[in-house]
C-alpha cells in the first residue's frame, strides 16, 4: 500500500490542517475570552449548523473506515453496529436534547447540580464525564496512529508515535485558542467533507452494479467466501454465548451511551433556545442517518469489489477496506484516478480523527475547569479565570491523551470505542434522566448513581478478557480474569440505574419540592433558561 | 405571534423578531391548516404564591403547564418503550435466531436485511413525528408558560 498516493495525501491533509489554522486564527482574533464564548460558541450558531457539526462530532474514523470494514469481513454483523449507532439519536431527541438545553449551563453536571446540593454532585459528574472523554480521547489517538501505517505505509513505530504527538498537538491548539467556535466550524468543514466522499464512493459502487442491489449483495456473498451467511447475522457474534451476550452488551451500550457523551451533551448548548436543539438533532439524525446507510453500501460494495480476502490480507480487522474500494473504483492501484480517490479518503479519515478529538478535548475541559476547578479549589486560593483554567486543562488532557495513546498502541480502536459508550451509559445517562424525570430524587442517589455505574464499568474491563487471560489482551502473560464479557454494558448500565434508586429511598434526605419544581418547569418550558 | 389573548404585559413579544434568542413559530411543510392545540393560561392559577422560590411551584401546579407536563410524556414514554422494544427485539433476535433472520424474502434480501433497514425506517419515522408532536401541540404553549414564568418571577422582585 504504499505509492505515488502518500504526496497527494499529505499535500490534502496539509490543506485541511492549514484551513483549520486558519479558522482558529480568525475566530481568536475576535473572542472576548467569557465562558459563555469558550464552551458554547456565544450561543448563536443554527440548528443547520449545530446539526452537521454535531454529525462532525459523532462521525469517527471508527465509523467510517471500522464499520465498513467489518462489513466486508462479517458482513450482516457490522451493519448491527450502523443500527445501534443511530437508534441512539432516539433517546437523545426524546429525552435529553431539549431538556438539557433549557435546564443545564455548559455541561451534565449543571442539569443534575441544579436539584442537589452542589459539591458532591459536580465532583461526581465531573469525575466520570472527565473518564469518558479520556477514554473516547484515546481510542481516536489509537486510531490516528494506526491509520497512518495503513494510509501512508509508514509502519515504523516512530511515524505512529509522531501522528499521536501531532495529533495531540493539534487539538490543544484548535481547542485553546478557539474555543467552541473553532471547534464547531472545525467541526462543520469536516462533516461536509466527509459526507462528500461518502457519497461520491457510495454512487461509484452504486454505479458499478448499474443500481442493481440486489446483484451488489449476490456478489458480495459470492466473494466473501461465505456463501448466502455473509448476509445474515452470526458470522461473527455466533458461536457460544458469551459471544452472544456480549453482542447484546455492546447493543445496549451504543443505543444508552449516546445520550451520556460530554461532547455531544455540549453541543446543545451552541445554539439559542431548546427548539433550535431539537432541530440541530433532526438535522444531525438525518446526516448520520445518510451516513450509516451509506458505510453498509460501502462495506458490502468493499467484499464485492475488492473481495473479503484482500480486505483481510491488508489489514486483519478491514480497517482499509474503504481505501482499497476507493483505489479500485478510481481505476485501481497505478492509475491517476485511483492514486486520487486513496488519497482524498485518507485525508478525510485524518480530517475525520482532528474534528473528533477536538470536540471530546473541549468537553473535558469544560469538565475540568467548570466542575472540578471551581468546586474544588480552595476559597481562599488565588482566583483564576475559569477560561483561563479551562485553556490549561485542555493542554493537561492532551497530554494525557498523549500519553496514554502511545501506552495503548496496540489496542482494538473499535473496543476502546465501545468501551466509553458502556461507561457514559453507565455513569452518565442513569443520573441525567432521574434528575430530569423522578421527582424523590435526592443528593445521596445522584452520587450513587454515579460512581454505581462508574466503578463497576471500569472494574468489569480490568476482570475482562480484554485486560489479561487471552491471547489477544493487554496482558496476554497474566491472568486475572474474571467477567467473561468484553463489554461491561449489560451489567453495569442496570447496576448506574440501581444504585441511583437505592441511593434514594435509603437516604433521609427530603426531596427539594421547590427545586424539583423549578427543574421541570425550565427542562419543558425554557424560563430562565441562558 | 401577535398578543390574541389581550393580556397585559405582552408588548415585549411584539418586538422579539430582531432577537435571535427568540425562535419563530414555523409551520410545517403543507401544515399550515392546522391549529395549534390551544392550553389555558399559567397566570391565571394560584395569585396567591408568596415569594420568587414559590414561582415554579405555582407555575407547575398551574393547569397550563400540566397539560404540557402530560402532552410531553404522553407521547414520549410510549415512544421511548416502542424503540427500545423494538431495537432490543431485533439485537436478541439477529444473535439468539439468526436461522430466522436468513429466511429469504426476494432475491439475496433476507429478514435480517429488512429488519436493519426497518431499523432506520423507524428512526427516521419516529424524528419526523416527535418534531410534529412537539411543534403542533407544545411549542406554543411551553413559549407562553416561559414568558408568564418569566414575568411572575420579575414581578416578585426575584431571580428570573
Amino acid at each position: 500500500m504504499t505509492g505515488d498516493h502518500q504526496p497527494l495525501a499529505l499535500l490534502l491533509f496539509s490543506a485541511f490542517v492549514v484551513i483549520t489554522l486558519a479558522i482558529t486564527t480568525w475566530v481568536s482574533r475576535h473572542r472576548q475570552g467569557s465562558a459563555e464564548e469558550f464552551y458554547a460558541g456565544g450561543r448563536l450558531f443554527t440548528p443547520m449548523e449545530n446539526g452537521f457539526a454535531i454529525s462532525g462530532d459523532y462521525m469517527s474514523a471508527a465509523s467510517f473506515l471500522g464499520i465498513s470494514g467489518l462489513i466486508a469481513l462479517v458482513g450482516y454483523d457490522g451493519m448491527l453496529y450502523s443500527v445501534g449507532f443511530l437508534v441512539a439519536w432516539l433517546v437523545v431527541l426524546f429525552l435529553v436534547a431539549e431538556l438539557v438545553r433549557n435546564c443545564g449551563r455548559f455541561t451534565l453536571a449543571d442539569v443534575v447540580a441544579s436539584r442537589m446540593r452542589e459539591r458532591p454532585v459536580r465532583i461526581a459528574a465531573g469525575t466520570s464525564s472527565v473518564t469518558v472523554s479520556v477514554l473516547y480521547l484515546v481510542a481516536q489517538m489509537v486510531g490516528a496512529g494506526s491509520l497512518v501505517a495503513l494510509l501512508l505505509g509508514g509502519t515504523s513505530e516512530a511515524a505512529r508515535a509522531w501522528t499521536v504527538i501531532g495529533v495531540g498537538a493539534l487539538m490543544v491548539i484548535y481547542v485553546s485558542l478557539g474555543g467552541m467556535r473553532a471547534t464547531t466550524w472545525i467541526q462543520i468543514v469536516k462533516a461536509v467533507l466527509l459526507l462528500g466522499g461518502t457519497v461520491a464512493l457510495t454512487v461509484g459502487v452504486l454505479l458499478r452494479f448499474h443500481g442493481d442491489i440486489n446483484r451488489l449483495l449476490t456478489t458480495a456473498a459470492e466473494r466473501s467466501g461465505h456463501g448466502e451467511a455473509f448476509l445474515a447475522p452470526g458470522l461473527s457474534y455466533g458461536g457460544d454465548w458469551t459471544a452472544r451476550f456480549d453482542f447484546i452488551s455492546l447493543g445496549l451500550a451504543l443505543v444508552l451511551g449516546t445520550a451520556g457523551l460530554p461532547h455531544i451533551l455540549s453541543r446543545f448548548y451552541t445554539v439559542p433556545t431548546a427548539r433550535a436543539a431539537r432541530r440541530s438533532v433532526i438535522w444531525a439524525i438525518g446526516l448520520i442517518g445518510g451516513f450509516y446507510l451509506m458505510t453498509i453500501v460501502l462495506g458490502f460494495g468493499a467484499a464485492a469489489i475488492v473481495g473479503s480476502d484482500t480486505v483481510r490480507t491488508s489489514h486483519a480487522s478491514g480497517n482499509t477496506a474503504v481505501p482499497l474500494l476507493a483505489l479500485d473504483l478510481g481505476g485501481g492501484a497505478g492509475s491517476t484516478g485511483g492514486t486520487v480517490l486513496f488519497a482524498v479518503v485518507a485525508a478525510v479519515a485524518f480530517a475525520t480523527i482532528l474534528a473528533v478529538v477536538a470536540g471530546i478535548t473541549l468537553a473535558s475541559s469544560a469538565s475540568v475547569a467548570h466542575d472540578l476547578y471551581a468546586t474544588l479549589r480552595r476559597p481562599g486560593g488565588k482566583q483564576r479565570s475559569e477560561v483561563a483554567v479551562a485553556r490549561a486543562a485542555a493542554v493537561g488532557i492532551g497530554a494525557v491523551a498523549i500519553a496514554l495513546g502511545l501506552l495503548a498502541r496496540e489496542l482494538n480502536v473499535a473496543f476502546l470505542v465501545g468501551l466509553a459508550f458502556a461507561v457514559a451509559a453507565s455513569a452518565n445517562l442513569p443520573v441525567l434522566l432521574y434528575s430530569l424525570f423522578w421527582r424523590r430524587f435526592t443528593t445521596r442517589g445522584a452520587v450513587w448513581a454515579v460512581y454505581g455505574g462508574l466503578v463497576p464499568s471500569v472494574l468489569l474491563v480490568l476482570l475482562s478478557p480484554v485486560v489479561s487471560g487471552s491471547p489477544e489482551s493487554l496482558f496476554p502473560g497474566a491472568d486475572f480474569q474474571l467477567f467473561p464479557l468484553q463489554n461491561p454494558g449489560l451489567v453495569s448500565i442496570p447496576l448506574g440505574f440501581l444504585a441511583g434508586w437505592l441511593g434514594t429511598v435509603t437516604s433521609d434526605e427530603e426531596p427539594d419540592a421547590a427545586r424539583h419544581a423549578e427543574t421541570e418547569v425550565r427542562s419543558l418550558t425554557g424560563a430562565g433558561a441562558v | 405571534m401577535q398578543s390574541s389573548n389581550g393580556r397585559p404585559g405582552v408588548q415585549s413579544r411584539d418586538a422579539e423578531y430582531e432577537d435571535p434568542w427568540y425562535d419563530a413559530l414555523a409551520a410545517g411543510w403543507g401544515e399550515s391548516a392546522e391549529q395549534p392545540a390551544p392550553v389555558p393560561a399559567a397566570r391565571e392559577a394560584g395569585a396567591a404564591a408568596a415569594g420568587p422560590a414559590d414561582v415554579y411551584l405555582q407555575v407547575q401546579r398551574s393547569e397550563a403547564f400540566q397539560e404540557v407536563r402530560s402532552r410531553y410524556r404522553r407521547f414520549v414514554v410510549p415512544g421511548v418503550i416502542a424503540f427500545l422494544v423494538w431495537y432490543v427485539a431485533y439485537v436478541v433476535t439477529a444473535t439468539t435466531a439468526p436461522e430466522l433472520m436468513a429466511r429469504q424474502v426476494t432475491g439475496a434480501v433476507n429478514v435480517a436485511m429488512l429488519a436493519g433497514l426497518g431499523q432506520f425506517l423507524t428512526t427516521f419515522l419516529l424524528t419526523w413525528a416527535y418534531a410534529r408532536h412537539a411543534r403542533l401541540r407544545r411549542d406554543r404553549a411551553a413559549l407562553e408558560l416561559r414568558w408568564d414564568t418569566q414575568e411572575l418571577s420579575r414581578s416578585r422582585g426575584g431571580a428570573a
